[in-house]
């Protein structure tokens, strides 16, 4: 099992990969530029995101909406950003590939003769109001805002959200907009994935056609930055919200590296779905939690670990913060079983079949080739990446939870209904947020 | 090696050919439908369950019943609990999914081909021989009664909810899957176990396979799972296809009050049409240039050139019955007032001064056909599809008709469903927000005093 491809790079340092899948008549475009909001800085949050919004206002040659013409031309389409890269994609029908290449390649060769103030100001409020919607007016939304800004100090990059604070989305300037464009987008700091209902020489004759002519620019420094947390913190959030929630956090492995394969598949065995430690303890037995959840959150730099659970009406945070330190002890001393782990790797095997059956859009054959060629330059690593999950052991998973989840090493943070603060656990302080 | 020409844009070619997979159909001796198609190109199958009740079928009193019936098909059968049925779906890497819509009950298993026995094996007793224990049932309820409280801080379900009660009126539509707490509290697990023996009927059933499967090994499966699920008579429900819906809203303006709101949460419609409308291609044209895309007049004017928002849609929703016609969008507090306003003049300009041009009939046909195979890549987007052709009582070859049939759609067309179908006399405003903030934008955007509403939960 694996993603057939071939990998070029072009003079100008723009890599190209292209992968041939003829069962349908379409082809996936997918862009990574490896830049994401951990290229800002504080007091200029949330401009990654904010450039990712302009890419979509039009070119010097096509300096009208970036949708119209591909919509035309029967595409789907969209863009993400992260703290680590920002993604744009197209899926179009074989004979738009010309026209879907054009436009990327448009984009990142000639965006700035057809930037104006006024495209930029109604971005602005556009991502202010995608802001309001996707996390102030939404229950819990701020609190990975919170938790983040716990987890990593005010330097480290990942003490903000994507989103950004509203007083430093306010305070962007235009000029902001061109640095952060030459220094970020150009070919050398970019992956091309072509993938699809295409012959190999010619998708590349193509890519060639519409991307050689754009200069390279310097390749930004790679990022080194860690970060610890020595103790446990407790913070307190008030929110909209009728039930309580807590939330406990610890710095976990970074993508790719050792150790982030067995956090995934912890967060599976702990707190997701009906058969899950905390699932089965805390909603199904005891019945004092009505939702558990847990992930791995994988990033460059290092990640972290998230476990939440929403207290049940008439039970509080303190009974259940003491239900899953029981069984997060539980787990630290027996470890997981076999039939855990058989589950975990089951589980996994099948997810990766399941997602080659999409070859573009978010999470996509192009997107995951793109993503192996972005983080750990080899768009080839699937098998490997599967062999990773596929070689955690009963021990190694053990070796893990006692590595990173202790008790003294955490952020706590309960969010309670306005005016409630009573309903925190014990100890907790406010909690910043913007 | 040539240069690209920035001078204009490439050209795309002509509508690229489609055929959707060919589909197999039998019936098992207990007269369960089964309907199949092949798409062997990664080792996984998806099965699809379809019951024809959904929560128009919930039982008058009992708003919540279909739904919470579905979620307890996977709390426990025969020896195995709860936590030991999704053990053993995890075993295997599969899913169980489980949705209830309005019209129908729907549940998905996504397997690899190698444990397609195994899977549907579990799947079957599920269905056929859940457990419906009343300890299961009392904290499946209590999770969704406490679901409702959580609704309460939740501007989009409020708004969802206030816009159907007030344009369903009593209608069956016009509750949620979920239902309220005082029918939640008026089920028990007698009413659970009547629905189940009424509806959970093979002869109501269709039971669809897509994937890494042939017709033949899908019968022999299906046979050896299904088969011994009881024929019994069958039943189906009152459909809520036949109530006639109201002509006018209960209201046409209403706002629930949530002070301290971020935002503002809106909702405008009417009642639609249903799926056998003789004019759905020409609405499916004309919601594409009215709301239907990024590219359409309600987005480009919200977002685009106001930036109140950080999108704003319009959608017909097809049911067997009439279903809603609903503009939704979510938009800065002090903006309420003139997206509303721009809202109900684009809706009416759509179908008096400012009709479809040609122009945007070609893109919005264009849209919608030239890429329509991205539709058909897995395994159950395929089975998904097969659903719908059951659910609607589709001809086996619409897949493949669909884009000349959107072709065929002429600038008239879209402009005469836009005349006929859409009436702003009729359109009601349903908005979660903070009224001390809104309400003087509403009087000064003339759009008159909202009632104020708490929805049912």
């Amino acid at each position: 099992m694996n993603i057939p491809f071939t990998q070029h790079t072009l003079e100008n340092g723009l890599r190209v990969i292209i992968h041939e899948d003829r069962r349908l008549p379409m082809v996936a475009v997918n862009l990574w530029y490896h830049v994401g909001s951990k290229n800002e800085h504080p007091g200029r949050t949330g401009f990654a995101h904010l450039f990712e919004h302009l890419m979509f206002e039009g070119s010097q040659h096509y300096d009208k909406g970036y949708f119209h013409p591909l919509q035309e031309a029967g595409a789907a389409l969209n863009g993400s950003t992260n703290p680590d890269r920002t993604n744009y994609w197209e899926v179009v029908p074989t004979n738009a590939l010309d026209l879907a290449l054009w436009m990327e390649s448009d984009r990142m060769g000639y965006l700035l003769p057809a930037l104006t103030m006024q495209k930029f100001e109604t971005q602005r409020e556009v991502v202010l109001n995608e802001r309001r919607q996707n996390y102030e007016n939404r229950p819990y939304g701020l609190s990975t805002s919170a938790i983040v800004a716990a987890l990593f100090p005010s330097d480290h990059p990942y003490h903000w959200m994507t989103i950004g604070e509203t007083a430093d989305l306010k305070a962007a300037t235009f000029d902001d907009v061109r640095e952060f464009f030459r220094t970020y987008y150009h070919p050398s700091n970019a992956s091309l994935v072509i993938a699809g209902d295409v012959d190999t020489d010619d998708a590349l004759e193509r890519a060639k056609q519409h991307f050689d002519e754009i200069p390279p620019g310097p390749k930004p420094a790679p990022l080194d930055l860690t970060a610890e947390i020595t103790g446990e913190r407790r913070l307190l959030l008030e929110d909209r919200v009728e039930l309580p929630r807590l939330y406990l956090s610890w710095h976990s492995p970074a993508m790719f590296t050792d150790g982030d394969a067995e956090m995934d598949l912890l967060s599976d065995l702990f707190a997701n779905g009906k058969v899950s430690r905390l699932y089965k303890g805390l909603v199904y037995e005891r019945r004092i939690a009505s939702e558990v959840m847990a992930f791995q959150n994988s990033r460059e730099l290092g990640g972290f670990w998230q476990v939440l659970a929403t207290a049940a009406p008439g039970h509080s945070l303190v009974e259940v913060h003491q239900a899953i330190d029981e069984e997060l002890a539980r787990l630290t001393e027996e470890g997981p079983t076999e039939d855990e782990m058989h589950r975990g790797h089951a589980q996994v095997e099948a997810q990766f079949v399941y997602r080659l059956q999409t070859l573009g859009g978010f999470g996509g054959k192009a997107d995951q080739l793109n993503a192996y060629s972005v983080f750990v330059n080899d768009p080839g690593y699937f098998e490997r990446d599967l062999a990773r999950y596929a070689g955690v052991t009963q021990l190694d998973l053990h070796h893990a939870v006692r590595k990173y989840l202790r008790t003294d090493n955490r952020v706590v943070m309960s969010v309670v209904p306005r005016g409630k603060l009573s309903l925190a656990l014990p100890d907790s302080t406010p909690a910043v947020v913007s | 090696m040539t240069r690209a020409d920035r001078t204009r844009l490439p050209a795309v070619g002509p509508l690229l050919p489609f055929r959707f997979s060919r589909i197999e159909k039998d019936r098992l001796t207990n007269r369960l439908s089964l309907w199949s198609a092949e798409h062997r190109t990664l080792p996984v199958v998806a099965f699809i369950l379809v019951l024809p009740s959904g929560s128009a079928a919930d039982f008058e009193g009992y708003e919540g019943l279909a739904a919470i019936t579905a979620d307890m098909m996977d709390e426990g059968t025969g020896n195995l609990s709860a936590i030991d049925v999704n053990a053993a779906f995890g075993r295997i890497g599969a899913h169980l999914e489980t949705e209830v819509s309005a019209d129908a009950t729907v549940f998905t298993v996504t397997s690899l081909a190698k444990f397609a026995r195994q899977a549907l094996t579990l799947f079957a007793d599920c269905i056929i021989r859940p457990r419906l224990a009343e300890e299961d049932f009392d904290r499946i309820r209590e999770l969704r009664l406490t679901r409702l409280v959580q609704i309460r801080d939740m501007p989009s379900a409020i708004a969802d909810r206030a816009f159907m009660q007030v344009v369903y009126g009593t209608h069956p539509y016009a509750h949620m899957a979920l239902g309220t707490e005082e029918s939640l509290r008026q089920l028990t697990i007698e009413t659970v176990k009547t629905f189940h023996s009424r509806l959970y009927r093979a002869p109501n059933a269709t039971l669809i396979a897509s994937g890494d499967i042939g017709a033949d090994e899908f019968r022999r499966i299906a046979a050896d799972t299904f088969g011994s699920w009881p024929q019994g008579a069958p039943e189906i429900p009152d459909d809520a296809a036949i109530v006639p819906p109201p002509f006018a809203p209960v209201h046409r303006l209403v706002i629930v009050d949530k002070p301290g709101s971020a935002q503002s949460e809106i909702r405008i419609g009417e009642v639609g049409l249903a799926r056998d409308t003789p004019d759905y291609h020409q609405l499916i044209v004309l919601n594409m240039i009215l709301g239907g895309q990024f590219v359409s007049r309600i987005n480009m004017k919200l977002r685009q050139e106001k930036g109140l928002t950080y999108g704003a849609r319009t959608a017909f929703d097809f049911r067997r019955g009439r279903g809603p016609f609903v503009l939704q969008t979510s938009v800065q507090s002090d903006g309420t007032g003139e997206a509303i306003r721009s809202s109900l003049l684009e809706i009416d300009a759509i179908r008096t001064d400012r009709p479809p041009t040609a122009e945007e009939v070609e893109v919005a046909k264009a849209a919608l056909t030239r890429g329509y195979p991205r539709n058909f890549e897995t395994a159950e987007q395929i089975a998904r599809a097969m659903a719908q052709l059951v659910l609607y009582g589709l001809p086996d070859d619409y897949f493949d008709s669909f884009t000349s049939r959107v072709s065929g759609v002429t600038v008239d067309g879209a402009r005469q469903a836009a005349s006929t179908h859409l009436h702003p006399d009729r359109l009601a405003t349903a908005i979660v927000s903070d009224s001390s903030i809104v309400l003087p934008q509403l009087a000064a955007a003339g759009l008159g005093e909202p009632t104020p509403l708490l929805p049912r939960l």
